[in-house]
């Protein structure tokens, strides 16, 4: 009887102690991000200001503001995302839809991993290779965002599937009974009931593609240019690879200006993920079966 | 195995011929052949597993989007082989079919009726209203939703959700209709007036109702088929099931309830 | 049944139905766009090696020595007297910050996936997945800035070195990075345990502890290992983060104070300045095929382990 309850009490302990520590260990996770916003609310907010946001960099990019790197990344983003969501939609409906168990379908599916897998640089490689040189696209907006395009693909690819995945077997094999064609079906159907999951991926994919910087280096971003760009055949600033610029190859800059780049940046990005969670959770509050 | 042929000069609706369907290894029909003939309501009752599910997807070519499923034989409808149909969507609008589970897909209750039509090109929104409101009526839901035709179809309860998919069945006025044990997610009321439905439905379309309820083809079914393990061990006029006028044992145990 | 037969006299059997329309058409054509959907990944994959290796042909057809390549620690590229392309001090430094990211990102990926998965529920596990999703979601090129501008001065305070940009804080940065990553799908693989195992370790009378140690982890070897492996191919492959926070000067490193440089961030440094179709431009493409290679056979055994799970 004893010696029960003292086991007992020993495991409770052991019990709280494992709790605590798995805790601990977590929150250390958790942590970093609210250290990090704290830490650019508090030094980049007070840089920030409309003429920051809207302004081009003067004084050897030391003074003045970062608009042509924001609006090349919003160019960068639409052109990559008119060049992959087509693919990728269409990529996971046949995943999804057609695709018989077969050794091709598994190719496919491994070449998504490999695609989502292979580092950025060496999609920079083949975006120099491919777009800038073979194609002669030159170092620009096209050659960049089809080389985000690619790379970001796996993306939407996985979020369109899943949320295809999740509308049920049942209402498929309904419309085919009554005759309705593949294609009919996917489109009164399965892409109404799926377009939100679709929506939340597409999004997922704008953050990787405004985050990214490898990828554009050697593709159609500049340090530093006058002017906007005129056309897709241009090349631009964009925001990430301008954070890179402000906080490592500019002697003498101000302390505060890297900070709300990276401000800028960050809040895009996390305003976007947010919105694409919020999405999500909506969805799966919503009952319509 | 005993078929009742048809009377010299009617052409049966639907006719399957040594039937064998394999899934993967597994056979689930096995040189099974019958014919369903025009305007009657051709009963298939047998225990779980028999193959009774597996002939209407056969029937209607879902085997196409079922790679494990392998079917050899031939089936009949209107005299074209449907192994060899080119157009598997035409062949699928002539012959509706109702599952056990209602499926009542996310859309509006009219939307739900209206799919069908549209599809094969209907537009016109008076066009639609007249099909809607017959074919809801001809599946006994019509008083029931007719001050929500906008309300979502897959939220309705589960009989209405049948009745929907029967509405919807109907929907592209086919020449062949086929329930799948219908009544098993529906309360006895319900079964009770769908099964009014299908009397009246008999004199438009051809029937076949696969049921697991003995007294329900009694009450429905012209002709009855008795499947047993992938077999089709007898077919006969419904009554003679009843009265003991069939020939095989196993048909005789089944109908009293001694197995499945 | 014969009067019935009678009664009705059949209607003409109509066969029209089997003739190909517009929506059989469109239905095929939509089915080969989708297919081309699908084929299009394999291209992608394809013709980025294709187009890596193209480039970098040149380099290993001529001043490609494979002893020097993986065995020399001297990358001198540019040198006037004599170039030399070895590649041991990159691989030394990416494996050092990788292993170091690591030794940070292990444990505390699988505390934490274990901590969600088994001990939190309701709005605090939602509210954790959220903020790991987030982490995961913060550029590459933040990080950097983070390791550049917030890690460098702490480590020098700390540790009283003369610099902090060194394989302590690309590590830890990059542990940070790909942390969300494995944990995420540690938490699937533990999640993917039955719980009949669960029920059956508590009726034996085991402790929560005891049944995930011992029931569990076991149980989701496999998922936990692919995480891992998932982990390092994210950290070997990181660009921009280890760029700017390892030092970025080539080095055999000694300690974790040392600086080093990394293979992917000397491609991000140096091609810029290179002339194309060089023997410096093509020998960085040699370092591109290296690095797809590697990270193809990480990605390919990882899946092939995770998937392993799934169907066991």
């Amino acid at each position: 009887m004893f010696s029960a309850t003292s086991l007992n009490r020993k495991n409770d302990r052991n019990e709280t102690a494992v709790r605590w520590l798995l805790g601990g260990m977590t929150g250390l996770l958790v942590l970093p991000v609210v250290v990090i916003l704290s830490v650019l609310v508090y030094k980049g907010g007070p840089v920030i200001s409309f003429e920051f946001l809207f302004t081009t960099p003067t004084k050897g990019m030391t003074a003045g503001g970062i608009f042509p790197a924001l609006l090349g990344t919003v160019l960068l983003v639409i052109c990559a995302l008119l060049a992959s969501v087509p693919f990728g939609i269409a990529a996971a409906i046949y995943l999804s839809e057609y695709a018989p168990d077969n050794w091709l379908t598994r190719v496919i599916n491994l070449a998504i991993i490999n695609l989502a897998g292979v580092p950025s640089i060496v999609h920079a490689l083949f975006g120099l290779g491919a777009f800038v040189v073979f194609f002669r696209f030159g170092t620009s907006i096209l050659a960049a965002s089809l080389t985000l395009a690619i790379m970001t693909l796996p993306v939407v690819i996985v979020a369109t599937r899943e949320s295809l995945q999740s509308v049920p077997h049942a209402f498929r094999e309904a419309c085919w009974n009554m005759g309705a064609t593949r294609w009919q079906t996917i489109r009164r159907i399965i892409l109404p009931n799926a377009v939100t999951g679709i929506l939340t991926g597409v999004i997922l994919e704008v953050c990787r593609t405004a985050g990214e910087t490898a990828p554009i280096l050697f593709t159609g971003a500049a340090f530093f240019l006058p002017l906007l760009p005129q056309s897709v055949f241009d090349q631009t600033m964009a925001l990430s690879l301008h954070l890179f610029v402000v906080s490592t190859q500019v002697p003498n800059m101000p302390e505060g200006v890297p900070y709300g780049v990276a401000l800028v940046l960050i809040a895009m990005v996390l305003i976007m993920n947010s919105l694409s969670i919020a999405l999500r959770m909506y969805l799966r509050g919503r009952k319509k079966w | 195995m005993v078929t009742v042929t048809a009377p010299q000069g009617a052409t049966p609706h639907l006719e399957v011929r040594d039937l064998t369907i394999h899934y993967k290894q597994f056979a689930a029909l096995e040189n099974v052949s019958l014919e369903v003939r025009q305007n009657e309501i051709f009963g298939i009752i047998g225990p779980a597993n028999a193959g009774k599910t597996s002939l209407l997807k056969a029937i209607n070519r879902m085997d196409l989007f079922d790679s494990s499923m392998r079917v050899e034989g031939q089936i009949l409808f209107n005299g074209i082989n449907t192994r060899k149909v080119r157009n598997v969507y035409g062949l699928r609008r002539q012959i509706g079919v109702v599952f056990p589970l209602p499926v009542g897909l996310p859309l509006s209750v009219y939307d739900n009726v209206a799919l069908a039509p549209r599809l094969a090109g209907t537009k016109n929104r008076s066009d639609l209203d007249v099909i809607v409101e017959r074919c809801l009526r001809r599946a006994a839901l019509w008083d029931e939703v007719k001050d929500r035709l906008m309300a979502l179809g897959s939220l309705l309860s589960g009989g209405q959700q049948q009745r929907l998919t029967i509405a919807r069945a109907l929907s592209q006025e086919p020449q062949m209709l086929m329930l799948d044990e219908f009544s098993i997610a529906v309360d006895p009321v319900t079964t009770m007036r769908i099964e009014d439905v299908l009397k009246e439905l008999k004199k438009e379309v051809s029937i076949i109702l696969v049921t697991n309820l003995v007294q329900q083809a009694r009450r429905l079914a012209d002709r009855t088929a008795f499947f047993l393990d992938g077999k089709c061990i007898e077919t006969a006029v419904t009554e003679d099931l009843f009265t003991g006028a069939v020939q095989d044992q196993r048909t005789r145990d089944y109908v009293e309830g001694r197995f499945g | 049944m014969e009067q019935n037969q009678a009664q009705s006299p059949s209607p003409p059997l109509d066969t029209r139905f089997d003739r190909l329309n517009s929506d059989w058409y469109f239905d095929k054509l939509a089915q080969v766009l989708m297919f081309i959907g699908g084929i299009s990944v394999i291209v992608f994959i394809i013709g980025i090696f294709v187009f890596v290796s193209i480039e970098g042909f040149g380099f290993l057809a001529g001043k490609f020595e494979f002893s020097e390549f993986f065995f020399s620690p001297d990358w001198r590229p540019t040198s006037q007297t004599k170039e030399t392309y070895g590649l041991l001090a990159l691989m030394a430094g990416t494996a050092s910050v990788t292993g170091f990211a690591m030794l940070v990102a292990v444990p505390f990926s699988l505390g934490a996936a274990i901590y969600i998965a088994e001990f939190s529920s309701g709005k605090k596990r939602e509210f954790l997945k959220v903020t790991i999703e987030l982490l995961a979601a913060i550029p590459s090129v933040v990080w950097g800035f983070i390791g550049l501008t917030i890690m460098n001065p702490l480590i020098i305070q700390i540790f009283h070195v003369p610099v902090g940009l060194n394989i302590l804080n690309a590590g830890i940065i990059l542990g940070l990075m790909a942390a969300p990553i494995m944990t995420s799908i540690a938490e699937d693989a533990l999640k993917a345990v039955p719980d009949r195992y669960r029920e059956a370790a508590e009726a034996m009378g085991a402790t929560r502890w005891q049944m995930i140690y011992k029931v569990i982890l076991p149980a989701a070897k496999n998922g936990l290992l692919g995480a891992i492996l998932l982990g390092v191919g994210r950290g070997f492959g990181e660009t921009m983060a280890v760029l700017m926070a390892t030092g970025h000067s080539i080095n055999l490193p000694t300690s974790v104070f040392d600086s080093v440089r990394a293979l992917t961030a000397t491609i991000a440094a140096e091609l810029g300045e290179t002339a194309v179709g060089s023997d410096h431009y093509q020998a960085l493409f040699a370092i591109g095929i290296f690095l797809f290679a590697v990270t193809f056979v990480i990605n390919l055994v990882a899946d092939l382990i995770v998937r392993g799970v799934r169907k066991g």
